[in-house]
């Protein structure tokens, strides 16, 4: 299965170590279940995948333009302004008085879902504008889509829009109760939306894009050496613009994942810095899909636990135990930068001669 | 070839000076410009009078001793602030964390200014060593949240983009564990910095002693003080700090060139420390302005986005000193006449910071203004931001 | 000579009238070619000459800005490389287009890719290689990871890329430059064998002996036009040369025997760590005396590099010594092997020896800005005590300035000055209606902070220089104890001087360095590390990428340290370099020192063999001195 998903030895070794992080966590998990009991575990476990999700879009999407030789530090306004829009979409749907087939849930959802990820992807092809065509420092061009986003959906914030409600979980859990550990399991494969399983999947499809598809040789190609690409009749700037477009595309569901199927409604703001958190989840990751998803899911743990301290009888501030997961991204990018070899190109701009 | 690239570079002599201050001044004008027309068309798209918003806007930054009083007061701390990005920019950093920093500082600044008493029996000389302990202790401030991103970069490559932004999440649940009116309720004390109002988030009120002074007090509640001309200052010292001094011209190299700075003897690591340290100090002052200058205490809202305007502010001046003022001074007279625009035509006052996005990114996209205006490129500025995750 | 009947064959390649621009420089001036089937035509001129471009035109990466390109007789346009190699013309660039971290198959399939469906089909790809390079004898391993391989095999997988396209033209751009001579001789039975078999090459290079070797016809440019085409049986190297740079060139360097005196530089036992923390660098010992030039020969990524980045404080060596002029200065830093009196001419110009964006004179007090005469006081130690002056003066002008400002105040001579301007007095008006006048008083308030500020600081500069003057000397508390202001006036002076004794074309001093050409670039940083006449000149590819002119200036002034008594070692990946300008040679090979020789008693094959890991007992019949 893994020499499938992955290419070169280094690859492999992140994939297995990603694995091997899983079956600790899953390992410390039993553990704990004995300890405290399966629904405070299980309770964890959820709460980490919820907070994994838009992380782990937000890596996939970095690893989309890192690896196509473009930094994205524009990926949280790309989340914040597909989370609005999705929002936004999802409370004119539910007006009443809009046409009942609008307002059923699979169109209304899914309109609110496309609408995001269209957001995020348009800034991304405004960052590969900018970035390419205009030439801007690529780290300018992303704090300017953080500002225009954080502008933008702050000026047209409407406070108190309701809608009729966000996605719901795609299954239900088909054990009962009193079925032990296959309920429990239960509670935590099942019982999902269906932006937490397309997660998983683009996870998995973007591996084996990135390693073992004709684009995504050439995407690599490019992040490494686009000159090279260049010289053999690759259209570098094209495939830029695509990739920048999917990024933020990805980055869009990071977003409606917090307003259509997380949280249900829109705060100003409310990304709170996981895009950047993504970002070194990615380096943490070494750009590999796996790796990343790994550090998401690490992550994710790191949040969950803030409101699962007071069951293991800890008693710290509560502000305190928010500022986790900001000081685990500066400990993993100081510990993780340099270890990892990001492409060769990212950052620098090519320019066809 | 040789002779030929060399023919190509016009030797222009006598007006060089002036030429040189028109194609520098010629992008950031234009992208004003060009902001404030595109700004004009939402105005008239939604429905209002774009004249008649302008109008009011001016008048309400420049109509009356009131409003430019305003304006200078809005402009004090984003002088402080559009330094401190402009200067790590000049190291080849980029200082998103100016935020976090200027909390910090504020709140620093906020706490010598009540729980430390000076009374040395004479007023103003208590007040001179008051305020003077308050605005170290702000720069102070500033520099720790400056100095650890700076010292991570140097020692482990982790991005100072990254880095500062996450030390402004981790400055804003430090702060607000520190303001914490507390919650009777769950019986949680308020935090150590609160002044026990059981509500508000918010520091005690400052000692009279370590307010700025106030150098003019026009009819109205505005009043202007000292920290215009402490601004006015540190741009000039600044200026000669990066032009003028040893220290700048290691500090440009590091920036252009990191390893020619290396190759030449310097050690990028303690340039890298130096200027973030110091655009710490510079940006942590920018907080302490607001505390001991306008709000006589810490209120989280009260330097809302004031670091990330920051970097709208030094990208316009084009990281210098006298840009920077420049346009620290064209952001405090959209802050200060917002309010009069609003009342006067009925825009929402928030259209500013749409204004402001425009005008982040045409500057940002210098190409795009060029192109829009035909204005011939003089080359790149040679200093990229974006050369990878690594040490550098 | 093999493959005559079909070099007279069709013309596949016509070039008619291409003439190019770039901003400011003419590249191509109406220029004329033809390639004939299975031909190998030398296209021979200096760097910048426009082969390059040329080429590239002719590849699609650059559009012409007139003239046409005739592929077998129809006019071809190609706007890009794809369209080019469609059209069977392949192209190995100066620098390889490969990337580094993919394998030969990756590399040779991208952009052709073999697929089964939407995925790539790797076994095919490894297949199709593998059969490329049985049928055309150029061994290479197509699973092998390309930064794991020498340059000759990477060369090899570029002419496999361009075979796997179906090239029938194939262009090599300057392919020699970093090959052994052994390498050499291994391309040169490929291109042969190559255009037996019909492909048509296009060879382009500066160096006159290859192309007497190799090519069927040479053509030569210079500043952008043909200038000449001739025969190798007809030329000699002193013709091509003077075609080539427009004028007679001293194909030696003129150098008298060497003097040496004591020791300058020891290294003993010296270790070090590449990038990617291979073994680069491995125990490594050799000296170099006052009055002579030790060459250190070896094909490029032999751990040269590594080496000079240890002996000049760049990078930190594992083990070893590292002795200059009796001091120890291992593992210390580049400014203390600096001041030590040691000159380096950096590999890498761009990357480390300038600042694109400083100004010429800038860039030539690099490393010499931090001391005098360039960095003035104040000093560190002496900054309290001005700054304490400055405060000091800055508030007396404030105080007299406030009592007069004071005075003026409340007199009439005030109010009557506010008349003059049409303003009514502050004080007679009532505070609501006193708006206007205030802000005058305002803006004067400001104006005036401004005024005093500027004025205490020129004064106190005043009073500074006169107790300069008074004591004779820069104020300084020790050797450590340097200014901290930049003299931009003795910059600028020091600069005139470098620029005219070292023939640097600039249009001045206050010019970016970025927009000179290389050769005058490079004219510069050799002008600084030399300029400062030190006892020991690390100079490493001194002459890379620069016209013939510079080339010679330059190993002029080698000679000139040289024979002034300094120190100096030279590193070269050009053979002829090292043995034009060096009285002894070591040998470098995968990091050890594998011989040190005698100039005088050694050959180029000799030295060829040992760069590519001859053992010195098998080339030279004696051990390894």
């Amino acid at each position: 299965m893994l020499s499938i998903l992955t290419g070169t030895a280094a690859n492999r070794r992140t994939a297995i170590a990603s694995g091997v992080g899983l079956a600790v966590i899953l390992v410390v998990a039993f553990l704990a279940a004995g300890a405290v009991g399966p629904a405070i575990v299980v309770a964890v476990i959820n709460a980490s995948i919820r907070n994994m999700v838009p992380i782990a879009f937000g890596a996939l999407s970095g690893i989309f333009s890192e690896r196509s030789g473009i930094v994205n530090i524009g990926i949280e306004g790309m989340m914040l302004m597909a989370a609005y829009v999705g929002f936004m979409i999802n409370v004119a749907l539910s007006v009443p008085g809009v046409s009942p087939i609008l307002q059923t849930e699979p169109v209304r959802l899914g309109l609110s879902i496309l609408g995001g990820v269209l957001a995020g992807g348009i800034l991304g092809l405004f960052h590969a504008l900018l970035s390419i065509r205009y030439r801007v420092d690529q780290i300018i061009s992303g704090t300017v889509i953080n500002m225009l986003a954080l502008g933008l959906t702050g000026y047209f914030y409407l406070p108190g829009a309701t809608t009729l409600g966000r996605l719901p979980p795609v299954v239900v859990n088909p054990f009962s109760a009193d079925s032990g550990i296959l309920f429990w399991l239960g509670e935590i494969l099942f019982k999902k939306g269906i932006i937490t399983y397309l997660m998983f999947a683009l996870v998995i499809a973007s591996t084996i894009g990135l390693f073992r598809t004709v684009w995504g040789l050439r995407t690599r190609a490019v992040g490494e050496h686009p000159r090279a690409a260049d010289t053999l009749g690759i259209n570098v700037h094209r495939l830029q613009y695509r990739n920048l477009f999917f990024s933020g595309c990805l980055a869009g569901l990071g977003g409606v994942f917090l307003t259509l199927e997380a949280v249900g409604t829109f705060e100003r703001g409310m990304t709170n810095g996981r895009g950047f958190i993504a970002l070194a989840v990615m380096i943490f990751g070494k750009w590999h899909p796996l790796g990343a998803a790994a550090g998401a899911l690490l992550f994710g743990f790191a949040t969950a636990l803030q409101g699962q301290l007071q069951f293991f009888n800890i008693n710290v501030p509560h502000q305190f135990v928010g500022m986790l997961p900001y000081l685990l991204t500066v400990i993993v990018l100081a510990g993780f930068v340099g270890r990892a070899r990001p492409p060769a190109h990212v950052g620098k701009p090519y320019e066809i001669e | 070839m040789s002779e030929l690239s060399v023919a190509a570079a016009p030797p222009v002599k006598s007006f060089s000076f002036i030429v040189r201050l028109l194609r520098h001044a010629a992008v950031p004008i234009l992208s004003v410009l060009t902001a404030v027309l595109i700004g004009a068309v939402i105005i008239a798209l939604a429905g209002y009078d774009p004249v008649m918003a302008y109008v009011g806007l001016l008048d309400g930054a420049f109509g009356n001793t009131a409003g430019l009083t305003r304006t200078l007061v809005k402009m004090t701390p984003l002088v402080f602030s559009g330094l401190s990005v402009a200067f790590a920019f000049k190291g080849g950093l980029f200082n998103i964390g100016a935020q976090g920093q200027l909390v910090m500082g504020s709140v620093l600044s906020a706490w010598v200014g009540f729980a430390v008493a000076v009374d040395l029996g004479d007023p103003v000389l208590s007040t001179i060593v008051h305020v003077s302990l308050a605005l170290l202790a702000g720069a102070l401030g500033g520099l720790l949240w400056g100095a650890i991103p700076g010292i991570l970069k140097a020692y482990t490559g982790a991005h100072e983009v990254i880095t500062t932004i996450m030390f402004n999440y981790i400055a804003t649940n430090f702060i607000s564990w520190l303001l914490y009116a507390g919650s009777p309720a769950e019986g949680i004390p308020p935090g150590p910095f609160n002044d026990g109002n059981g509500v508000i988030a918010r520091t005690p009120t400052i000692m009279p002693t370590a307010q700025l002074p106030v150098i003019y007090d026009p009819p109205g509640p505005q009043f202007l003080h000292l920290g215009l001309f402490l601004a006015l200052i540190t741009a000039i010292l600044v200026g000669v700090l990066v032009s003028k001094l040893k220290f700048g011209f290691e500090l440009r190299m590091v920036g252009l060139n990191p390893t020619a700075a290396r190759y030449s003897g310097i050690s990028v690591k303690r340039i890298t420390i130096m200027t973030m340290v110091i655009a710490g100090a510079l940006a942590g002052l920018a907080g302490a302005m607001q505390t001991l200058g306008v709000n006589y205490r810490y209120e989280p809202n009260q330097s809302l986005g004031l670091g990330f305007t920051a970097i709208t502010v030094a990208l316009l001046g084009g990281g210098d000193p006298l840009g920077v003022v420049l346009s620290a001074f064209l952001f405090g007279v959209m802050d200060a006449g917002s309010t009069r625009m609003q009342f006067n035509s009925g825009v929402p006052s928030e259209i500013i910071v749409v204004i402001q996005a425009l005008i982040l990114m045409f500057v940002a996209a210098e190409q795009m203004i060029r192109s829009l205006y035909r204005i011939k490129a003089e080359g790149d500025t040679g200093q990229r931001l974006s050369t990878g995750w690594g040490q550098r | 000579m093999a493959g005559n009947n079909m070099r007279n064959g069709d013309v596949v390649l016509e070039i008619r009238g291409i003439t190019k621009h770039f901003p400011g420089v003419l590249a191509n001036d109406n220029v004329n070619l033809t390639l004939k089937k299975g031909e190998i035509l030398a296209l021979l001129g200096e760097n910048g000459a426009g082969k390059s471009t040329l080429m590239n035109i002719v590849y699609g990466l650059y559009r012409a800005d007139s003239g046409q390109v005739l592929l077998r007789n129809q006019e071809a346009h190609f706007a890009s490389p794809r369209e080019a190699i469609h059209s069977g013309i392949g192209m190995v660039h100066q620098h390889f287009q490969l990337i580094p971290v993919m394998s030969v198959a990756e590399n040779v399939v991208l952009g052709e890719e073999v697929t089964s469906g939407a995925f790539l089909d790797r076994k095919e790809a490894v297949r199709h290689v593998r059969e490329l390079s049985e049928q055309y004898k150029l061994r290479v391993d197509p699973d092998a990871i390309i930064e794991e391989l020498p340059v000759g095999t990477q060369q090899r997988v570029e002419i496999i890329k361009a075979l796997y396209r179906h090239a029938e033209i194939l262009i090599l751009d300057e392919p020699t430059a970093v090959l052994t001579p052994q390498e050499v001789d291994e391309l040169f039975k490929i291109m042969r064998d190559l255009a037996d078999r019909g492909v048509s090459i296009i060879f382009i290079t500066h160096k006159l002996k290859e192309v007497l070797t190799i090519a069927h016809r040479i053509v030569v440019m210079r500043d952008g036009q043909v200038v000449g085409e001739a025969t190798p049986a007809e030329s000699t190297p002193e013709s091509l040369a003077a075609m080539m740079v427009g004028r007679e060139v001293l194909l030696r360097v003129q150098r008298g025997p060497a003097h040496p005196q004591d020791t300058v530089l020891d290294v003993i036992g010296l270790s070090a760590l590449d990038d990617r923390h291979h073994h680069a660098v491995r125990d490594v010992s050799f000296s170099v005396r006052s009055g002579e030039v030790l060459g250190v020969a070896g094909v490029q990524g032999n751990g040269q590099t590594e080496l000079v980045e240890v002996l000049t404080g760049l990078r930190h060596a594992t083990a070893g010594r590292v002795i200059i002029h009796g001091e120890d200065l291992t593992n210390t830093s580049p400014r203390s092997v600096t001041s030590s009196g040691t000159g380096h001419v950096p590999e890498d110009r761009r990357r480390f020896g300038m600042v694109d964006n400083y100004t010429v004179a800038e860039n030539l007090v690099l490393n010499s800005y931090y001391d005098l005469p360039f960095s003035v006081p104040p000093t560190a130690r002496t900054l309290p005590v001005v700054m304490a002056g400055y405060i000091g003066i800055f508030l007396a002008f404030f105080a007299v300035l406030a009592s007069i400002w004071g005075a003026l105040w409340s007199s009439a001579l005030w109010s009557l000055t506010l008349g003059l301007f049409g303003i009514q007095d502050v004080e007679s008006a009532s505070r609501e209606a006193m708006n206007g006048p205030n802000m005058v008083e305002l803006i004067v308030m400001l104006v005036m902070v401004l005024v005093i500020g500027y004025l205490a600081h020129r004064f106190t500069m005043w009073v500074l220089r006169r107790l300069q003057k008074a004591a004779g000397k820069p104020l300084r508390f020790g050797k450590k104890d340097r200014g901290l202001v930049l003299d931009h006036r003795q910059i600028d002076q020091h600069a005139v001087g470098l620029v005219e004794q070292f023939d640097i074309r600039t249009p001045d001093v206050d010019t970016h360095a970025g927009s000179l050409s290389g050769g005058n670039q490079q004219k510069m940083v050799v002008a600084r590390e030399f300029g400062r006449k030190p006892r020991l000149l690390v100079a490493a590819q001194p002459t890379r990428g620069i016209d013939v002119g510079s080339i010679e200036f330059i190993h002029q002034q080698i000679i000139a340290q040289r024979d002034a008594g300094a120190a100096v070692l030279l590193v070269s990946a050009e053979l002829d370099e090292i043995v034009a300008l060096s009285d002894r040679i070591v040998v470098m090979y995968k990091g050890e020192i594998v011989a040190t020789v005698d100039a005088d008693k050694v050959t180029r094959e000799q030295l060829g063999l040992l760069m590519a890991g001859a053992s010195a007992e098998d080339v030279l019949g004696v051990r390894a001195a």
